[in-house]
């Protein structure tokens, strides 16, 4: 085999793309007239019983529908029909928010943890309580204290991005060499030109990390959070299209939740590898 | 025992008001009566139990002179190194460098770190002008620039500015190390087994430059080795360590080869063979003879001089049982 691997992994990927699509097609296409009904009863039961045409959509119709949302990605008709595109902006703004805000506590109090080994410990108690807290169960408490569904779902994003961010920035920093610590030292350094010259470059790929564990954990948690609170963004999108039996769009959805967390975890690992150093 | 950093002082030491007085140039850096202990292995239960590296150790310095420190592992070096850059503070004593007792690092001690402990996300021109930067705050940006690269061009890597660390050879890397160290223009230099984890050939070249360099901007040089070749060509006197733990200055040996040297001539120099033979000799049996009984008249405060010479060859053997100490 002279060709190289790249490209066979991706033949094989199309392949196998191409040879579950039409498994799907052949799964959920009809086999014709079944059997003789009241022609009244058969126009209540709809194709599905009639023709022996699968309820599920084929991979055609899904693809008619993603064009539908291409064409028209941004319309608003009211409250429960938005296009994918605004449903996907109000998420992908929540989630931005939430995890910016972690971004912002997270990191300084990780410093603060990783450089003093008292409040490290001090906290350790605390975030070994509330890590394993899943974010949903947060809701209650924060639609009670916020009073506002949009505003508690970004909390949600904020508290479930925060701790992978925290224990990783903590574990960069405080894992910083002694010996680039004490070149720091023996020029003078002062403490805040030492955080940053030192600590953080040193602890960068490190807080990368937690923040690349963040990102995913938030897009996860943001189709679970709207899907709760109603109203906007993706998650309510997918339920609300349940609610109307879409499969079609479901499917729709599915796809385009698994694009967006694609992309956001590509566009950290690119940043992850502007800042990873070589030994 | 408090382990308060420089508080205590031996009882007996003469009494001075900390900070400046006048400085000698037979004394810029005087190590004077320092101890560093450890809590002992295991003596949590004990309480007061430490064990102790060295202790009331006195070392005087002279300025522009090259010092080498012999000794074996573990006998205390690094943390003697360490005591003089400011990294470490001692249990007891002080160190005065340059008329002012030591409390921290500062940028008139550069360290030459054993594992060179170069920033590897910076270039080596960042590196350098990282030190430069930190040694004078206020510079503009060219001028750091030109100082680093000028402090490149003296150790020769000029035209690898822009490399980083992680493709540099290992010589390469110490010697971007021993740029960022001259850089910021010490009075003293400390270098901790800077060429150990080199080559042959390249340690040689790396000697000839750092000798070079010395001699030519009369720098003062704490060094620690383990190669008596290297402290014969770079020292102009060599302090031997005996073995840890409570480790001692055994003796200070000056070296009688003139200052005017060749590295690859060296072994015909007069009184090298002497000066090598003593040096061993300290190192195979000595150091440790030595730790277990000093000879009668040893005054830690006042360590031996000792000067080889030619007729001592001869003698080196008989050292061995009998320590040669003449007082200076
Ligand atoms: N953090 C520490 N805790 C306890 N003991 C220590 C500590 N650091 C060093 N020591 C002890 O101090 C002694 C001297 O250590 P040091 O590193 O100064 O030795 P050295 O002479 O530089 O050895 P080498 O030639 O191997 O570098 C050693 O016996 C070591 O066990
Ligand atoms: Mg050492």
């Amino acid at each position: 085999m002279a060709r190289s691997l790249p490209l066979r992994a991706a033949l094989l990927s199309l392949s196998l793309l191409v040879g579950f699509l039409l498994v799907w097609q052949v799964a959920v296409s009809g086999t014709g007239k079944t059997q003789a009904m009241d022609p009244e009863y058969a126009a209540l039961m709809g194709q599905a019983a009639t023709t022996g045409k699968s309820a599920m959509p084929g991979p055609m119709d899904v693809g008619a529908t993603i064009w539908k949302h291409l064409k028209d990605p941004f319309y608003d008709r009211g409250p429960n029909d938005k296009g994918l595109g605004i449903q996907l902006a109000y998420s992908i703004g929540r989630v931005a928010l939430g995890y910016l805000l972690a971004v912002v506590v997270a990191i300084p109090v990780g410093f603060l943890i990783g450089m003093s080994p008292l409040m490290g410990r001090a906290l350790d108690p605390f975030i070994q309580l509330l890590k394993p807290v899943s974010p949903l169960a947060w809701m209650p408490l924060a639609l009670y204290t916020i009073k506002d569904s949009g505003l508690s779902a970004i909390f949600v994003i904020f508290i479930c991005s925060l701790w992978p961010m925290l224990i990783n920035t903590a574990f960069g920093v405080s894992g910083t060499r002694k010996e680039w610590l004490n070149v720091a030292r023996t020029l003078e350094v002062g403490p805040i030109r030492r955080a940053f010259t030192v600590i953080l470059p040193a602890a960068a790929p490190t807080i990368l990390t937690g923040m690349r564990i963040s990102i995913g954990i938030a897009w996860l948690v943001i189709v679970a959070a709207e899907m709760l609170v109603g109203g906007t963004g993706i998650g309510y999108f997918v339920w609300n299209e349940w609610n109307n039996l879409s499969i079609n769009n479901v499917i729709v959805s599915i796809l385009v939740i698994g694009l967006v967390g694609m992309i956001l975890d590509q566009l950290l690992a690119r940043a992850q590898r502007l800042v990873t150093f070589p030994e | 025992m408090s382990i308060l950093p420089f508080a205590r002082r031996k009882p007996d030491a003469p009494a001075r008001t900390a900070g400046t007085r006048p400085m000698s140039d037979e004394k810029f850096i005087s190590i004077e009566g320092i101890a560093r202990r450890y809590p002992a292995p295991g003596g949590k239960s004990s309480g007061s139990k430490t064990s102790t590296v060295f202790e009331d150790l006195w070392l005087p310095m002279r300025r522009g002179e090259f010092v080498c420190m012999i000794g074996h592992s573990g006998c205390g070096k690094t943390t003697v190194l360490n005591i003089l850059a400011g990294l470490e503070a001692p249990t007891e004593g002080v160190v005065i460098a340059a008329g002012e007792a030591i409390e921290g690092t500062s940028l008139d001690r550069a360290v030459i770190f054993q594992g060179h402990a170069l920033l590897p996300w910076r270039t080596v021109l960042g590196n350098v002008a990282y030190a430069v930067s930190s040694r004078w705050r206020k510079a503009g940006k060219a001028e750091v620039e030109a100082r680093a690269r000028k402090a490149i061009a003296t150790v020769g890597l000029a035209g690898s500015e822009h490399k980083r660390p992680s493709e540099l050879s290992g010589g390469m890397k110490q010697r971007v190390g021993i740029a960022r160290a001259l850089s910021i223009e010490p009075k003293i230099l400390l270098m901790d087994e800077p060429f150990s984890a080199l080559d042959a050939l390249t340690r040689g070249t790396l000697q000839d430059e750092v000798r070079r360099i010395c001699v030519e901007t009369g720098q003062t040089v704490f060094m620690i080795t383990h190669d008596v070749d290297e402290s014969i060509y770079l020292a102009d006197r060599i302090v031997l360590m005996t073995n840890g733990p409570m480790a001692k200055v055994a003796e200070i040996v000056e070296n009688p080869l003139p200052k005017d040297r060749d590295r690859t001539q060296l072994h015909h120099a007069p009184g090298y063979y002497a000066l090598r033979n003593h040096l061993m000799d300290f190192l195979v049996t000595r150091s440790k003879t030595l730790r277990d009984a000093m000879p009668a008249g040893y005054d830690q405060r006042n360590p031996p001089v000792v000067r080889p010479t030619l007729s001592e060859a001869d003698a080196a053997a008989i050292a061995a049982s009998e320590p040669v100490g003449k007082r200076a």
